[in-house]
């Protein structure tokens, strides 16, 4: 296994960087599945490792993509005036303004999301268990109404971004690397996360916060900081996203409470919670199904989401990972008592 | 701005319509209630936090939009609301929530969320997405030269919610089933030591909530308006009814649930119609930032 690790990301990169060009009527379809795997890694830091299930986490999708309109809008005009006219097509963005606003948007979605996160976490962090899911389910559809009812940014309405200004098809390669770049970046940043004493330190809060808080863990540090992490790389999706699609509203796009934030939450139930590569295979499983099979249910496709959610939860909650982790417990490097010795010992 | 002030003045200036905006919001507020006190009963009882319990309110309310739609009296609609909610409830009692009940609460959570996304898609998928509403044949009475209206309607709703929830006490305190699930929600291993069926009264409790919370619903169609979408809302004011009000109290969920409808009623009017469903979300915030600051006096975290 160890020998094989090295070509295996090594052809795993390789494929990511092709994937586009390979498959090039699939260009969107690959970066909405690379923000579902952003979303899904975030979700699980504090999902899977530290044991706080939040439901509100599309909270710093929305405020990402309005902070990063605002941002990417406010650095050439009014934002004011710019919403006031939808966008109107009399405004133009020349090329320094379009990608520096990218870029800036993204930096500055990132941070002020982390910035939230803290604020928020201050607040709800003091909730234990399906308090904290129902707080945070609350504080994103609080904003999601409060923003919808906020002149400055559209309103009801939402905003207008400005369009890629070349060829729309390279607009596409465009996004799906800022998606999969984001998304590298993060299972890298994640993958040593976990390893390091911040990441024993989570996972000592998710198993006991008394005990954890007794060893000397600053437990609200912790939280706070890996809620700031995720919500950073949330923010930054959300930022792309803005970008991505154009158009975008507040309840239904930005602060989409039932769609995003609740994929998010079955993608990692689906892949196996608290492990590195379960929020990745539950995302792609679940992208693909979910794209698979919703044109042809006609309507239908919410309510076999709802049964999806519930069956993963009820049925298959220790998700994909975590039945390969009992049925292959030597892939994961856990070291199973041989037969013999069971024999032995119960000969003993 | 300047409207929100300009609201507010108004309040001051005609004292009265303090007096319906009071009276509004104590209507709705018994509603609120009562969908509150079912949520009190599963989650003392059998430890589960129902989210779906605002899409039962709202499928209540479907039920009776529906029948009144075939010549039924609209009054007809809350006994037939409690009955087909009852059968809701059943199934998705013994298919989903007795698998749940032992388990953590989260996961409890995330499959009532799950129930609650199928039942509004179906109901949208079924009614359509449009707000409904029953008209019916009542007058209004007028009080203080038009200022506050009444209609008899409302008022009629609010005493079917009271009747319930009187019926509903009683049979909570003097019933064999009723002394059997307040037994259980004190402690299910003793009452089972003690020969009552736990998983039939887990069943009868969670088939109980939905019923009456169908109930309320086929009296807020009548009220005021539905819509597949606005389930969560409900959800939440019960959340935030139950959360400042505890469980196992009956006279705080009740005061609760008119306390949240009467500040809904003045946020809506004082920053507009637009606000509401924010409304009813930040209050919930509210409640669980009071209740956390009480919690950490003690050195305790609300679990």
């Amino acid at each position: 296994m160890k020998y094989l690790k090295i070509p295996f990301y090594l052809a795993l990169m390789a494929f990511i960087v092709a994937a586009p060009f390979l498959f090039p009527a699939f260009k969107t379809q690959l970066a909405t599945l690379w923000l579902m795997i952003i979303v899904a890694l975030t979700w699980d830091m504090t999902g899977g490792q530290m044991g706080y299930n939040s439901l509100g986490n599309i909270f710093f999708y929305g405020t990402g993509m309005y902070v990063c309109a605002i941002v990417g809008i406010g650095i050439a005009f009014n934002v004011g005036e710019y919403t006031n006219a939808s966008g109107g097509g009399i405004y133009t963005f020349t090329d320094a303004q379009y990608f520096g606003g990218v870029l800036l948007g993204c930096l500055a979605a990132g941070l002020f999301c982390s910035l939230m996160a803290v604020l928020v976490g201050f607040i709800t962090f003091g909730l234990r268990g399906p308090y904290f899911a129902i707080g945070t389910l609350g504080v994103a559809i609080a904003a999601g109404e409060l923003v919808s009812n906020w002149e400055w940014v559209g309103a009801g309405q939402g905003i207008a971004m400005p369009v890629y200004p070349y060829d729309l098809e390279t607009g596409k390669v465009f996004f799906y690397f800022l998606f999969a770049g984001t998304g590298v970046v993060l299972f890298v940043f994640l993958s040593w996360l976990y390893r390091t004493r911040f990441g024993a330190a989570i996972n000592a809060i998710r198993d006991d916060e008394e005990k954890a808080e007794a060893m000397g863990i600053h437990t609200l540090r912790y939280k706070l900081t890996a809620w700031a992490l995720s919500a950073f790389f949330v923010g930054v999706a959300g930022a792309i996203s803005a970008y991505q699609l154009i158009h975008f509203e507040p309840l239904e796009t930005a602060y989409q409470t039932i769609n995003l934030g609740i994929f998010m939450v079955v993608c990692v139930l689906l892949g196996g919670k608290g492990t590195l590569w379960g929020p990745v295979v539950g995302a792609i499983v679940f992208h693909v199904f979910k794209e698979v099979t919703w044109n042809y249910l006609l309507g239908w496709q919410w309510v076999a989401l709802g049964a999806l959610i519930v069956v993963t939860v009820v049925f298959f909650q220790d998700g994909i990972m975590g039945w390969l982790r009992v049925k292959k417990p030597e892939w994961f490097g856990i070291r199973v008592e041989t037969s013999s010795n069971d024999a032995t010992g119960a000969a003993r | 701005m300047d409207k929100i002030i300009g609201n507010f003045g108004l309040l001051l200036e005609f004292p009265v319509v303090n007096i319906k905006i009071l009276l509004d919001g104590l209507m709705i507020g018994a509603l609120f209630a009562l969908a509150a006190y079912g949520l009190a009963l599963v989650w003392g009882v059998m430890n589960v936090k129902n989210l779906a319990q605002g899409d039962f309110v709202i499928a209540g309310g479907y039920v009776a939009w529906w029948l009144h739609g075939f010549g039924m009296p609209a009054l007809f609609g809350v006994p037939a609301a409690f009955v087909v909610l009852w059968v809701v409830g059943y199934v998705c009692y013994r298919l989903i929530i007795t698998r749940v009940i032992e388990r953590d609460l989260f996961t409890s959570l995330l499959a009532t969320f799950g129930i609650a996304i199928m039942m509004a898609q179906i109901l949208n998928l079924l009614f359509g997405s449009d707000t409904q509403s029953i008209k019916l044949p009542y007058e209004t009475l007028y009080f203080f030269d038009g200022f506050v209206d009444v209609p008899i309607a409302k008022l009629i709703g609010v005493c079917m919610a009271a009747s319930l929830a009187t019926a509903v006490v009683l049979f909570m305190k003097f019933s064999r089933m009723g002394q059997a699930i307040r037994a259980t929600s004190q402690d299910a291993r003793a009452a089972r030591v003690l020969g009552i069926d736990t998983e039939k009264v887990y069943s009868f409790t969670f088939s109980l909530n939905a019923a009456i919370c169908g109930a309320a619903g086929a009296i807020i169609v009548m009220v005021w308006l539905i819509q597949p979408f606005y389930g969560i809302t409900y959800a939440v004011r019960s959340f935030v009814v139950v959360t400042a009000a505890g469980l196992g109290n009956l006279p705080g969920v009740i005061a609760a649930g008119l306390g949240i409808g009467v500040l809904e009623q003045y946020g809506s009017h004082i920053f507009g119609i637009g606000y509401q469903q924010a409304i009813a979300v930040l209050l919930l915030l509210l409640v669980l930032v009071v209740r956390m600051l009480q919690q950490r006096r003690s050195r305790q975290a609300l679990k």
